[in-house]
């Protein structure tokens, strides 16, 4: 992954009803990462580049559907949705975001920056003991991306940059749902090792890129264009500084 | 959890009821849980559709057109996850017959007349165990389509299917959605052990039908109340 040019779509598995993926000429480039990661700002700085060379460009991210985006938001509140029925919840989110914006756009020929995908989605529902065959099963109505970068940054640094953007740690991203222990800062860290642990698990079968995310943004965004350069048919020569961790 | 569950037994007991609407179906399963609840045993009733969290983002799906059939059927999934978890699990964990209009055979049977996979459906809806017993109640398409078109005035948007663009009038729409549902429910006939009833005789017989077949299946003795609820007939 990271170097293929002209790649026909494909789903992950059977896919969805009336569409076909042949005709989807675009790019998918997925961004994934913890809260803090830089996800956004990376997203940011890749659209701000794609958008000078003149690649009309698209963004998806979790609960930002119009079907049930903000409803998601209001269950999070309260901590009421068990982790099966929130699982179905936020795969109904992806599949209005995949059917309305990704599909589309890709049909458009644009290039679909999503912030977050399934990867993201699977791993919060199987540290939450939600099989993960049966995760696996319901989002084989994805598309396979023709990129997916994990920003990796170590939970400690992570933290202090929630700290810094927050002045707290999220509920959910503590993972305080699942874990009895009082201390908040010990189970953001186990919940994000967690996290991780299941990320690295998933590289192996999805082969993301992975990109060491404890630097700062300037670094990272010229790696992460250095990879995405190939794909879009691009002339333009430019030096690979190589500094992934993996 | 949410894990594939074995058909562990329970101390409950589940019976739905499918079929066509316009089959009669509501009536028939509203007969059997007064008889239930008016003999004295301990009975829940549950409804397609009726969960308070996901409804909101439902009927904004419906509405406002939003819905396609992957989302259709992602969203009443999680509906019913919902009401599966907080009610009908823990009602069968306790020792109740729930009776359901509707259950999972539903969803199987509209999303794959929308177009998606088969396989697919099944594996969504997998965490949910099956009935102890089902009904089919079966009539003749058009039977099913003359009761609907004479007791009700309008065709939802989706109910009829129009989201498919099958035809362009609602009720031309709804025949040709509902004929492929009917072909979903006779191909479950026997991939799920359905059990088919004849809907188009007389609901007093078929109700004596199903009362009889429920005494056979299901010992309803085990599910009297110790203590009579107050206010109950007995």
């Amino acid at each position: 992954m990271g170097t293929a040019t002209v790649t026909s779509k494909r789903f992950y598995g059977k896919g969805l009803p009336n569409v076909d993926p042949s005709l989807l000429k675009g790019k998918l480039i997925v961004i994934e990462g913890a809260d803090g990661s830089g996800r956004s700002t990376q997203i940011t700085l890749l659209r701000n580049w794609l958008e000078r060379l003149g690649y009309p460009t698209a963004e998806i991210g979790l609960k930002r559907s119009t079907l049930v985006g903000s409803e998601l938001e209001e269950v999070k509140r309260g901590n009421i949705l068990s982790p099966l029925t929130f699982s179905l919840f936020y795969a109904t989110d992806f599949a209005d975001q995949l059917e309305n914006i990704i599909i589309p756009a890709l049909r458009a020929d644009f290039i679909v920056l999503a912030d977050r995908y399934i990867y993201t989605l699977m791993a919060r529902d199987i540290v939450r003991g939600v099989d993960p065959g049966w995760v696996n099963e319901m989002y084989s109505i994805a598309l396979v991306p023709d990129a997916v970068f994990y920003l990796k940054v170590s939970p400690q640094e992570l933290a202090e940059r929630n700290f810094r953007k927050n002045g707290l740690l999220d509920y959910w991203e503590s993972g305080m749902d699942i874990q009895r222990s009082g201390d908040m800062f010990d189970c953001f860290t186990r919940y994000q090792r967690r996290m991780q642990k299941l990320f690295l698990a998933m590289q192996r079968i999805y082969g993301f890129e992975i990109i060491n995310a404890n630097r700062s943004p300037q670094p990272i965004s010229r790696d992460l264009s250095a990879k995405i350069e190939p794909l879009l048919g691009l002339q333009l020569a430019r030096p690979e500084p190589i500094l992934a961790t993996s | 959890m949410p894990r594939a569950r074995e058909p562990r037994e329970l101390p409950g007991k589940l019976i739905a009821v499918e079929g066509l609407d316009g089959s009669g179906k509501s009536t028939q399963i509203y007969l059997v849980k007064r008889w239930l609840e008016l003999e004295g045993y301990k009975v829940f009733f549950t409804e397609w559709n009726s969960s308070l969290l996901v409804k909101r983002s439902t009927k904004k799906g419906k509405k406002r057109h939003l819905l396609t059939p992957t989302t259709f059927a992602l969203i009443h999934c999680t509906d019913f996850a919902d009401r599966y978890e907080r009610q009908i699990l823990p009602m069968l964990q306790a020792g109740y017959i729930v009776v359901a209009d509707r259950y999972i055979y539903t969803a199987f049977a509209r999303d794959a007349a929308r177009g998606c996979d088969r396989q697919w459906i099944r594996r969504l809806y997998s965490y949910a165990r099956h009935p102890d017993v089902t009904f089919l109640f079966d009539v003749p398409l058009t039977v099913a389509l003359k009761r609907i078109s004479t007791g009700r005035f309008e065709l939802k948007f989706y109910e009829a299917g129009m989201d498919m663009g099958l035809a362009k009038d609602p009720f031309e729409s709804f025949q040709i959605f509902q004929g492929r549902v009917y072909d979903e429910y006779q191909h479950m006939l026997d991939e799920f052990g359905f059990v088919r009833l004849d809907a188009t005789r007389a609901p007093g017989l078929q109700q004596r039908e199903v009362r009889e077949l429920l005494q056979k299946h299901i010992s309803l003795p085990r599910y009297r109340w110790k203590i009579q609820p107050w206010g109950l007939p007995r």
